[in-house]
């Protein structure tokens, strides 16, 4: 069986919604963070393929830009998380529902 | 034949370790389980000849940003497992297939439609990172410096954040000394 176009496009939907249930579900920081990982990766297959079946390298390029994009998301979010893990001491989404100074 | 049995393989396995990256307590076995989906949709990106993608999904992802993950780890107390309220599965499931389904709708409707021509087509002769190449550094020159500039700002930015009173311990000092010495701060 000849694999095509749509069977990329359907695994990419279906890892966006592992990840989507994944940022709507865990109250840890850090697992949000995975989740925010996997929704990138999923977008990053469908531009692979597309790129790949309709011969054209921009969406290659736009996968490569997106991973940039996901670098610096982590560095600059996870020294974020530390700070916010060194004046409260936990991780928890809902502890940090307070927007006190 | 191999391409469809290599694509449900890696399809199955790469569904499988996000499946338990988003539903494990434990922290260390969703970064393990995302590390190695990380490693399986590069495969994705072998099969799709996209080989420099896939190079460079293993080196930033599994390489990078997995090892930022491990060692920022260790500033948390992962043990302590965060207290998950857990609404209702179902609706959470559904919204989120349904909305998953609608971003590739409005990403592919276009494409499906069929009048799209290649901007930059490949050119068969030349290697993929060859094409990679010629691509980025003509048309795409100006993103390509935009990304290294966002990318030093964000290696400052990290250090700037997580680097400040590295040289105490968060665990080890109690509240008492903590008081003590802002108390100095404030008389000096």
């Amino acid at each position: 069986m000849e694999i095509g176009l749509n069977h990329y496009l359907v695994l990419s939907t279906i890892l966006f919604a592992i990840g989507l249930v994944g940022v709507m579900r865990r109250k840890n920081l850090l697992l949000l963070f995975f989740a925010t990982e996997i929704l990138l990766n999923a977008v990053n297959i469908a531009f692979a393929a597309i790129s790949h079946y309709y011969g054209d390298m921009t969406g290659q390029m736009f996968a490569f830009f997106i991973i940039a994009v996901a670098a610096s998301e982590v560095a600059v979010g996870l020294g974020l998380l530390i700070v916010w893990y060194k004046r409260h001491g936990s991780i928890d989404l809902d502890a940090l529902t307070t927007m006190k100074g | 034949m191999f391409e469809a049995v290599a694509f449900y393989l890696f399809a199955f396995l790469t569904i499988t370790m996000f499946i338990i990256t988003v539903t494990t307590s434990q922290a260390l076995y969703a970064l393990t389980a995302l590390a190695a989906g990380m490693i399986f949709i590069s495969a994705f990106f072998f099969i799709l000849g996209a080989d420099f993608l896939g190079a460079i999904q293993i080196i930033v992802y599994t390489g990078a940003v997995m090892a930022l993950y491990a060692f920022g780890m260790m500033f948390f107390d992962t043990t302590r497992s965060v207290k998950e309220k857990q609404g209702n599965k179902f609706i959470i499931t559904g919204l989120s297939t349904l909305a998953a389904v609608l971003v590739v709708l409005i990403v592919a409707a276009p494409m499906v439609s069929d009048n799209i021509v290649a901007f930059y087509p490949a050119i068969d002769s030349m290697g993929n990172t060859q094409n990679v190449g010629l691509v980025l550094f003509t048309k795409y020159l100006v993103p390509f410096e935009l990304a290294a500039v966002m990318l030093l700002v964000a290696m400052v930015a990290g250090i700037v954040l997580a680097g400040k009173k590295m040289d105490r311990s968060i665990t080890l000092t109690n509240d008492a000394e903590l008081e003590i010495e802002k108390n100095k701060k404030v008389l000096s």
